[in-house]
C-alpha cells in the first residue's frame, strides 16, 4: 500500500466521519438537556433533500446549507412541540419523526433524482493547500468538515465552561431541582432540541452536497442511528464523540477497502454490516460492562417534565 | 417603601395576607396570614399535608397564589419566580433537596445563585470561607452523589448564605442531622438572626422549636389555627394545636423484659463501600434478639446504607455464615430468600428504593409483600388481595392519599414513609430492619409508627432501627449501638446511656464530629 493509498483512505475516513460527528454532537446537546430524540435519521434526510433542492434551485450551496439547518430545526420543533409541550412519549415521537422524515424527503426529492450538482467546493489556501500530504489532509476540505470540528469544540467549551451550559446540564440531570431553583426547564430543552435539529440538518447537507453530491432516497443509510449510538458510546462527552465519529467513519471505509482489495472470502454483505455491527457491539458492551454507571447518562434522559404541584 | 409612611412601627420583613391556593380536589392554603419580623425566627408548624410546603413554595415563587398578598418590607410584591425571590433576599433550603447529584458542590452552588460570577476559583474560595465561618465545612470539588444527607443539606444552606439572605426559609432542616449537627445549625441560625436575617422555620420537632423560635404559626388543613409563643408553650400543647386532638405518646413496654432467642447475627462483616468515597464496613458484629429493639445511631454516611444492604441481601457478604437468620447462613442469599425467612427491610430512600414511584400503592404492596402475604395464585398476581392489603396499610397508618391506585411517587414524603413502614410492619416480619422510620413524618404519625414498632417487638419480632434521630432511638430502643466510619460500637442498654456518650461515639472517640466526618468522607 503506497502513501497515496493511505492518504486517500484517510481523506475518505474524514468524509465518512463528518456527517456522523455533526449529527451526534447535536444529539448530545439534546440528550444532555434530558431529551432523547430518536428522529435524527429523519432530520438528516430532510436536511439532505432541502440542501440539495435549494442548491439546485438557487445555484448557491451556501443557501442550501442554510436551508438544511432551517429544515432540520423545523423537524426538531415539531418534535419539541409534541414531546415538551404536549408531553408525548419521546421514544415513540422520535421514531415517528424518522418515519415522517423518510416520507417527506422522498416526496420533496422525487423530482431531483438523477439531477447533478457540483460538489461543495474545498477550501483552498494558496501555499498551505498545495503542501504534500498535509495540504489535502488538513487544508483541503470543504467548509462543513471544519464546521463539524468547530461545533464540537464549541459544544465542549459551552457545556463545561459557560453558565448556560451548566444550566443545560442541570436541566438534564434533575428537571425538578432545576425547576425549583427557578430555571425554565421546557425553554432550555427547546433550545437544545432545536440545536440538535440544526446540526442534523447540516449532517444531511454534507451528505447530499459533498459526500455524494446527488439526491438518493434514504441516502443517510442509517447514519442517524449510528450517530445516536455514538452519543452513548461517547458517554455523553463531546471529545469522545469526535473520536467515536472518526472510529466509526474508519470502520465504514475499512470495509470498502477490504472489499476493493480482492476476494478475501467474506461476502460483501457481511462487510457492509460492519459499521452497524460495530454499533450494536459497542452499545452492548457499554450498557453491560463496567462503564454502566447511571452517572454517565443524564439522569432525566427521556423523561417528560411534569412540574410537581 | 413610601417615605414618612408608618414611621412608628417597623415594617415586618414578610407579611402574608389571605393567601389561598387550591389544587384540583384540595385546598392547600385557605386565607393564610401571618407576619415575620426582621431578625425573628418564626416557626411554621403543622402535620403532613397541612399546607406548609405549598405555602413556602409561594413565598419562593415556585407556585403562584390564587388569592392573597405577599408584603415584603411593607411593600406588596409579586413573586413570579425564584429569581425574583432571591433578588428580594429570600433564600430557601428545600426538604427534598434541589440538588444535582452528578455535579460538584461548586456547580450546585453556582446553579442556585443568580450572579455567581465568572471566576470559579473565586467562588470555590467563597464557598470554603462562608461554609467554614458558619461551621458547615464543604469541599467545593466533591460530587454531590458522594455526600451524606447532612452534607447535602449544607450545600443548600451555603448556597443561600452566599447571597446574604434577609429571609431564610428552611423546610424541615434538622430531620437528618445528629445532635451535634443540629447544635451547629442552631448556632448558624442564631448568628444569622443576630445579623438581622429573618428565618421561617418549618419543623415537626417541637422541642427544637421551643429552643430556637421566637414565634410560631400553626397550620391545620391549610388554615392558620393558632399563633403562639413557643417558649411559653409545652411541646405537648403545641402538638395538640397541630393535630387538633389529644396527643398520644408512645407507650413503652417495661425495661428489662425478657427477650427471646437470637434471630439475626452478623459475624465479622467487612464490605467495601458501594459508592466511591464511601466508608468500608469494618468487622461488624451484631446479635439481634426476638422481642427487642436495637437502635443504631450514627452520622449520615458512616456506612449505614451498606449495612442495611448487607443485612437485606441487596449486597452479599464474602461468606455465607457472616449473616445468619435463625441460625441459617444467608450471607450469600438475595433479598427474596431472606424475606422468605422472615426478614423485612425499610430502606432510607423512599422513592426508587423503598417504593417504585410510578407504580400504584397496590402494586408497591404486591412487590414487597406477595410472598409473605400470599398474593400469588398459581403464579398469577391476586390484585384484589394486594389492594385490600394496601387499603389496610392506608387505614392503619393514616396515609393521606386519594386511594390505593395512586402512584407512590405522588404522595408527599411523610405519607409515602407511613405507607412503606406500614407495609412492612403489617407483614408481621420476624425480623424488621428499618432505616429512618419517621424521617419527614409529623409528630402524630411518627408516634403511630413508633407505637407500631414497639407493638411488633412485643409480639416477639426482632427489630433493628437505624436512625440519626437520637430522641427516637432513645424512645424506642432497648439497646443502642453507634456506627462511625464503618465500625459498630458495642450495644449499650438505652436506659443507662446518655445522649452525650452517644454523641461522642458518633463523632469518633478521638476527635470532634467534624474530624470524624471529614475522615469518613475522605
Amino acid at each position: 500500500m503506497g502513501l497515496d493509498t493511505i492518504l486517500a483512505m484517510l481523506l475518505t475516513v474524514i468524509a465518512a466521519a463528518t456527517p456522523l460527528l455533526l449529527a451526534a454532537i447535536g444529539e448530545l446537546v439534546s440528550e444532555k438537556a434530558g431529551v432523547l430524540n430518536l428522529g435524527v435519521e429523519g432530520m438528516m434526510l430532510v436536511g439532505a433533500v432541502i440542501a440539495f433542492a435549494t442548491t439546485v434551485g438557487t445555484g448557491s450551496p451556501a443557501l442550501g446549507i442554510l436551508a438544511a439547518m432551517i429544515g432540520g430545526m423545523v423537524m426538531a420543533l415539531a418534535f419539541g412541540v409534541l414531546t415538551l409541550t404536549l408531553m408525548a412519549n419521546q421514544v415513540a415521537t422520535g421514531l415517528a419523526l424518522t418515519i415522517f422524515g423518510i416520507g417527506l424527503s422522498s416526496l420533496i426529492g422525487a423530482d431531483y433524482i438523477g439531477t447533478p450538482v457540483d460538489k461543495l467546493a474545498s477550501l483552498s489556501i494558496p501555499g498551505l493547500s498545495d503542501l504534500p500530504v498535509i495540504g489535502p489532509l488538513i487544508f483541503g476540505h470543504d467548509i462543513l468538515v471544519y464546521l463539524s470540528v468547530a461545533i464540537t469544540v464549541a459544544v465542549a467549551w459551552f457545556l463545561k465552561k459557560t453558565r448556560a451550559g451548566l444550566i443545560l446540564r442541570a436541566v438534564g440531570e434533575s428537571d425538578l431541582s432545576a425547576h425549583s431553583i427557578g430555571y425554565d426547564v421546557i425553554r432550555v430543552r427547546y433550545f437544545a432540541v432545536l440545536f440538535g435539529g440544526l446540526t442534523a440538518g447540516l449532517a444531511g447537507a454534507y451528505l447530499s452536497l459533498s459526500y455524494t453530491p446527488m439526491w438518493v432516497e434514504g441516502m443517510t443509510a442509517g447514519r442517524g442511528w449510528i450517530a445516536l449510538a455514538l452519543v452513548a458510546f461517547a458517554s455523553w462527552r463531546p471529545w469522545r464523540v469526535l473520536g467515536g465519529a472518526y472510529i466509526f467513519g474508519g470502520v465504514t471505509i475499512l470495509q470498502l477497502y477490504l472489499q476493493g482489495g480482492g476476494d478475501i472470502g467474506i461476502p460483501a454483505q457481511v462487510m457492509n454490516m460492519l459499521p452497524y455491527l460495530a454499533t450494536i457491539i459497542v452499545l452492548t458492551v457499554i450498557s453491560a460492562g463496567p462503564w454502566r454507571g447511571r452517572l454517565d447518562a443524564p439522569a432525566c434522559l427521556g423523561k417528560p417534565f411534569r412540574p410537581a404541584s | 417603601m413610601e417615605p414618612g409612611h408608618d414611621v412608628v412601627k417597623e415594617h415586618p420583613r414578610l407579611e402574608l395576607r389571605g393567601i389561598t391556593k387550591a389544587f384540583p380536589g384540595v385546598i392547600a392554603n385557605s386565607d393564610v396570614g401571618f407576619e415575620v419580623a426582621p431578625g425573628e425566627i418564626h416557626a411554621l408548624l403543622g402535620e403532613n399535608g397541612a399546607g406548609k410546603s405549598t405555602l413556602v413554595k409561594q413565598i419562593y415563587g415556585i407556585l403562584k397564589p390564587d388569592a392573597g398578598e405577599i408584603v415584603w418590607d411593607g411593600r406588596e410584591v409579586d413573586i413570579p419566580n425564584p429569581h425574583t425571590a432571591r433578588a428580594l433576599g429570600i433564600g430557601m433550603v428545600f426538604q427534598h433537596f434541589s440538588l444535582f447529584e452528578a455535579m460538584t458542590v461548586l456547580e450546585n452552588v453556582a446553579l442556585g445563585m443568580d450572579d455567581p460570577g465568572k471566576d470559579r476559583t473565586a467562588l470555590a474560595k467563597r464557598i470554603r470561607d462562608v461554609s467554614e465561618s458558619y461551621g458547615l465545612p464543604l469541599d467545593p470539588a466533591r460530587e454531590v452523589h458522594t455526600l451524606s444527607v447532612g452534607e447535602r443539606q449544607r450545600i443548600e444552606i451555603v448556597r443561600c448564605l452566599l447571597q446574604s439572605p434577609r429571609l431564610l426559609v428552611m423546610d424541615e432542616p434538622t430531620s437528618v442531622l445528629t445532635p451535634q449537627e443540629v447544635g451547629k445549625l442552631f448556632e448558624t441560625l442564631r448568628k444569622l438572626k443576630a445579623e438581622g436575617c429573618s428565618i421561617l422555620y418549618i419543623s415537626h420537632k417541637l422541642n427544637e422549636i421551643k429552643e430556637l423560635c421566637d414565634a410560631a404559626t400553626i397550620l391545620r388543613g391549610g388554615k392558620v389555627v393558632a399563633a403562639c409563643d413557643p417558649k411559653a408553650e409545652t411541646a405537648r400543647s403545641m402538638a395538640q394545636l397541630m393535630i387538633g386532638a389529644e396527643f398520644r405518646s408512645v407507650a413503652r413496654r417495661e425495661a428489662g423484659k425478657d427477650t427471646g432467642p437470637v434471630r439475626l447475627t452478623l459475624k465479622g462483616l467487612n464490605m467495601a463501600p458501594e459508592m466511591a468515597h464511601g466508608v468500608p464496613l469494618k468487622n461488624i458484629h451484631l446479635a439481634l434478639r426476638g422481642g427487642e429493639i436495637l437502635g443504631i445511631a450514627g452520622v449520615a454516611g458512616n456506612g449505614q446504607g451498606d449495612l442495611l444492604a448487607a443485612i437485606a441481601g441487596e449486597r452479599k457478604a464474602a461468606s455465607a455464615d457472616t449473616v445468619t437468620i435463625d441460625g441459617k447462613a444467608v450471607g450469600r442469599s438475595g433479598p427474596a430468600a431472606r424475606r422468605k425467612l422472615g426478614l423485612c427491610t425499610v430502606p432510607e430512600e423512599r422513592n426508587g428504593h423503598g417504593a417504585v414511584p410510578d407504580m400504584s400503592l397496590t402494586d408497591n404492596a404486591m412487590l414487597s409483600a406477595h410472598k409473605r402475604m400470599g398474593f400469588l395464585k398459581a403464579g398469577f398476581l391476586d390484585k384484589g388481595k394486594s389492594r385490600n392489603f394496601a387499603a389496610e396499610v392506608i387505614k392503619r397508618f393514616d396515609v393521606r392519599t386519594p386511594g390505593t391506585e395512586t402512584a407512590a411517587g405522588s404522595l408527599s414524603g411523610g405519607n409515602l414513609q407511613k405507607f412503606i413502614v406500614g407495609r412492612e410492619i403489617l407483614q408481621k416480619p420476624e425480623i424488621l430492619v428499618v432505616a429512618q422510620p419517621t424521617w419527614g413524618v409529623d409528630a402524630a404519625a411518627a408516634a403511630t409508627i413508633q407505637q407500631a414498632l414497639v407493638d411488633l417487638a412485643a409480639t416477639g419480632s426482632a427489630i433493628l432501627v437505624i436512625s440519626q434521630d437520637l430522641d427516637e432511638l432513645l424512645t424506642l430502643s432497648d439497646r443502642i449501638a453507634v456506627i462511625n466510619a464503618g465500625a459498630l460500637s458495642d450495644a449499650m442498654p438505652a436506659a443507662t446511656v446518655s445522649v452525650e456518650e452517644i454523641g461522642l461515639l458518633m463523632g469518633g472517640i478521638h476527635g470532634s464530629p467534624e474530624d470524624a466526618h471529614a475522615k469518613g468522607a475522605a
